[in-house]
C-alpha cells in the first residue's frame, strides 16, 4: 500500500515561499514523476513527503492516515539520493542491511532479505566491497538495494541518474522501470530531464516555481498541454511557439507547433524561410529554419536524409489538426 | 614531477632542506647518546671519561624510574581520553546552528594561545589555591573545607590543566571533520530508522575516525614531553614526576648530564613504544 495525499501543503524558507499551497494525490502503485526546471522545488517537495523537511502549513496523508508530524522513519518510505548517500565505512552488505538492523530484525531474516535484494539487483560480485570501490552505476544499485529491503510503502528517488553517463542512464532507467513492474510499489521520481519523465512515468507532475502546472499521463501532457509552459517543457525538441499576426490568424495569442508536426518542402508551403543549422541524429534530422514570422528559429523534424543545406530556401506547412492555441494568459484554447 | 629531469631537479632543490633537517635532528640525538655513555658532572669535575652502561643501569634502578614512567602514561592517557571525548561532544555542539556561532568558534580556540607556563600559573593561583583560589571560595560557599588541589589531588589537577589547554585543539580538528560529513548520509540514516544515538554511533563516529586518529597522534607527541605545567604547579612533587621531569631533575638539580642523557634515551624508547602501540590501534584508520 502506498497512497500519498498532499492537502494545501506549503513550504517557506524564512520569508521565501518555495511551495505555494499545493494539492496532489499519488495513487497506490503509481510511478509518478516530478519534472520541472532547476530550482522549481522538486527536491523540496520530495523531502516534504519524506519528512526530511517540516511542512509550513497543510497536511500529508499516507494510506489515508495523517503523517504530517511523523518522523521520516515512521512514514515507511524509502529514499534514493542523488549522491547515493551510501555509508562509506560499511561494506555493500552492511549498507543494505543497515535499515533492517535499525528495525531490530533478527539476523536470519536480515540475511535472507539482503540476499534477495542482491539477487534482484545483481550485486553478487561486489557485495563485500566498500562503496568507494564501486562505479557510479554499481553505487546506484546498492542505494536502490538499501531502499528495497525495507519493503517500503513507496520509493522516493531524487534525480538518481544524473551522475551517470548517458548509456548507463538509459540502462538504469530500464532497470528501475522493471523493478517497479516487479514490486508494484508506489514510486515518486524527481528529474529535470523530460525524456526520463516521458519514458518512465505513469503520471507526470509538471512543476514551475513550486506550482503544479499540469498533472497527467505522458501522452496527455504531450497532446493536450494545459498551458504554454507545459507545451514548451514536454517534448523534444521543444515545441515552436509563434506569436503575433500569424497566431492572430488562428484567433490565438500564441500558437504552438511541434517540430514533428510540420511538413518540410523545397517548393511550396505556408511559410518560407532559410535553412540554418542542422542536427543530424542519423534516424532524424532537426533543422533550424530562420525567417518564419513570430518564431526564430523554427525547429522542424524530418527523416535522416535531407537534401537541404545551410542557406537554402525551405517551405513549412504545419499540420492544422495538431496545432496548439494559447490565449493571452498562456492557457490552452480548446 | 613527471619527467626524469623534473624529478632530479626536485631532488637537487630539496637537498639543502633535507640536509639541514637531518643535522637538526641528528646532532642533538647523537650528543644525547654520546653523553649517556660518559660520566659528566659539570660541577663536580666535569667530563670524567667513559662510564659504559653505568648511567643506563643507575637511571632504571633508581626508585623514581618506574613511577615516572607510569605517571607519564597516566597523564598522557587521561588527557587523551578527556580531550577526545569532550572534543567530540563540543564539536557536535558547535556544529549546531546557534546565535553567535562565529564568535564562539573563535573563542573556543583561545586557551591554545595561552602559554603553558601562564595557563598553569593562572590555574594554580586563581583557581586551585587553597586559601584564595576560586575553587576554595566555592567550596566554602557550600560549607565544605577547601581542597589543596595540587597536593591532595595532584595528578588530577595537572591532567585538568593540560586537558584544558589541549581540548580546543581536539575540538577544532573534530569540528572541521564533522562539517565535512555529507548531510545526505545523515538523512539517509534517518530514513533508515536510525535514531540520534544510532546516527552518532554508526555514521558520525566512523566518519570521525581519521580525525580522532590525528588528534591522538599529534597530542601524544606533545604530551609525552609536557614539562611547564608540572614545573610551575607541583615541581614534580606529589606523584606528578613524569619521565621528562625526572630527566630535568637529574641534569639540572643533580648536575649529572650523563645520567640525564641516559634518561633521554629511555624517553625516546618509551615514545617509540607508545607510537608503535598507537599505530597498531588507530593507524589503520589512516589508510584508505
Ligand atoms: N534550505 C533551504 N533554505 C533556503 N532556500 C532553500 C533551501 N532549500 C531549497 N531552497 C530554495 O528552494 C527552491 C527549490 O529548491 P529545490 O532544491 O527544491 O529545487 P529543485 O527543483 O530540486 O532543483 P534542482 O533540479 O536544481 O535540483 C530553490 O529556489 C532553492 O533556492
Ligand atoms: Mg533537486
Amino acid at each position: 500500500m502506498g497512497q500519498i495525499e498532499l492537502k494545501q501543503v506549503t513550504k517557506s524558507f524564512g520569508d521565501v515561499q518555495v511551495i505555494p499551497p499545493l494539492d496532489l494525490t499519488i495513487e497506490d502503485g503509481e510511478f509518478t514523476v516530478f519534472v520541472g526546471p532547476s530550482g522549481c522545488g522538486k527536491s523540496t517537495l520530495l523531502r516534504l513527503i519524506a519528512g526530511l523537511e517540516d511542512i509550513t502549513t497543510g497536511h500529508i496523508a499516507i494510506d489515508g492516515t495523517d503523517a504530517t508530524g511523523l518522523v521520516p522513519a515512521k512514514r515507511g518510505l524509502a529514499m534514493v539520493f542523488q549522491s547515493y548517500a551510501l555509508y562509506p565505512h560499511m561494506s555493500v552488505r552492511k549498507n543494505i542491511a543497515f535499515p533492517l538492523r535499525m528495525a531490530k530484525m533478527d539476523k536470519a531474516e536480515i540475511d535472507k532479505r539482503v540476499a534477495a535484494a542482491a539477487e534482484v539487483l545483481n550485486l553478487g560480485d561486489y557485495i563485500d566491497r566498500r562503496p568507494g570501490q564501486l562505479s557510479g552505476g554499481q553505487r546506484q544499485r546498492v542505494a536502490i538495494g538499501r531502499a528495497i529491503v525495507r519493503e517500503p510503502a513507496a520509493f522516493l528517488f531524487d534525480e538518481p541518474l544524473s551522475n551517470l553517463d548517458a548509456a548507463l542512464r538509459v540502462g538504469m532507467r530500464m532497470e528501475i522501470m522493471e523493478l517497479h513492474k516487479k514490486l508494484d510499489t508506489t514510486m515518486i521520481y524527481v528529474t529535470h530531464d523530460q525524456v526520463e519523465a516521458m519514458t518512465m512515468a505513469d503520471k507526470i507532475v509538471v512543476l514551475q516555481a513550486g506550482n503544479i502546472e499540469q498533472v497527467g499521463s505522458p501522452l496527455e501532457l504531450y497532446q493536450h498541454p494545459r498551458n504554454k509552459f507545459v507545451a514548451g517543457f514536454i517534448g523534444s525538441p521543444r515545441m515552436n511557439l509563434i506569436e503575433g499576426p500569424e497566431a492572430a490568424k488562428h484567433d490565438a495569442t500564441t500558437i504552438g507547433i511541434r517540430p514533428e508536426h510540420t511538413r518540410l518542402s523545397t517548393t511550396e508551403g505556408t511559410w518560407q524561410g532559410t535553412v540554418g543549422v542542422a542536427e543530424h541524429l542519423g534516424s532524424d534530422t532537426f533543422l533550424h529554419i530562420h525567417g518564419i514570422p513570430g518564431c526564430d528559429p523554427f525547429t522542424v523534424r524530418t527523416g535522416g536524409e535531407v537534401a537541404l543545406s545551410h542557406g537554402d530556401t525551405a517551405f513549412l506547412t504545419p499540420d492544422p489538426d495538431k496545432m496548439h492555441r494559447f490565449d493571452a494568459q498562456g492557457l490552452r484554447i480548446a | 614531477m613527471a619527467t626524469k629531469a623534473s624529478r632530479s631537479a626536485a631532488r637537487l632543490m630539496m637537498a639543502p632542506a633535507v640536509v639541514l633537517l637531518m643535522a637538526w635532528m641528528l646532532v642533538p640525538l647523537s650528543m644525547t647518546v654520546w653523553f649517556s655513555f660518559r660520566k659528566y658532572l659539570p660541577l663536580r669535575g666535569g667530563d670524567l671519561g667513559f662510564a659504559g652502561f653505568e648511567n643506563y643501569g643507575r637511571f632504571v634502578s633508581s626508585s623514581s624510574f618506574w613511577p615516572a614512567v607510569s605517571t607519564t602514561l597516566i597523564i598522557v592517557g587521561s588527557v587523551l581520553v578527556i580531550t577526545v571525548v569532550l572534543g567530540v561532544l563540543l564539536a557536535l555542539l558547535l556544529d549546531q546552528p546557534f546565535w553567535g556561532q562565529g564568535v564562539v568558534r573563535i573563542l573556543i580556540i583561545a586557551p591554545f594561545f595561552v602559554m603553558p607556563t601562564v595557563s598553569a600559573l593562572v590555574w594554580k593561583n586563581m583557581f586551585m589555591d587553597p586559601t584564595n583560589g576560586l575553587f576554595a571560595h566555592l567550596w566554602r560557599l557550600f560549607g565544605a573545607d577547601p581542597v589543596a588541589w595540587l597536593s591532595e589531588a595532584s595528578t588530577g589537577s595537572v591532567v585538568l590543566i593540560i586537558a584544558w589547554r589541549w581540548l580546543p585543539f581536539a575540538t577544532l580538528i573534530l569540528l572541521t571533520a564533522i562539517q565535512s560529513l555529507d548531510s545526505e548520509q545523515l538523512e539517509a540514516a534517518e530514513m533508515d530508522g536510525a535514531g540520534p544515538l544510532q546516527r552518532f554511533g554508526h555514521i558520525i563516529l566512523p566518519h570521525l575516525g581519521r580525525a580522532i586518529t590525528i588528534v591522538i597522534l599529534i597530542q601524544t607527541i606533545f604530551l609525552l614531553s609536557i614539562f611547564a605545567e608540572i614545573f610551575v604547579t607541583t615541581g614534580g612533587a606529589f606523584g606528578t614526576r613524569t619521565l621528562t621531569y625526572l630527566i630535568f631533575q637529574r641534569v639540572l638539580e643533580s648536575q649529572n648530564v650523563g645520567l640525564g642523557s641516559a634518561g633521554g634515551v629511555y624517553a625516546i624508547i618509551l615514545a617509540n613504544i607508545v607510537a608503535l602501540f598507537l599505530m597498531r590501534i588507530v593507524g589503520k584508520n589512516l589508510d584508505a
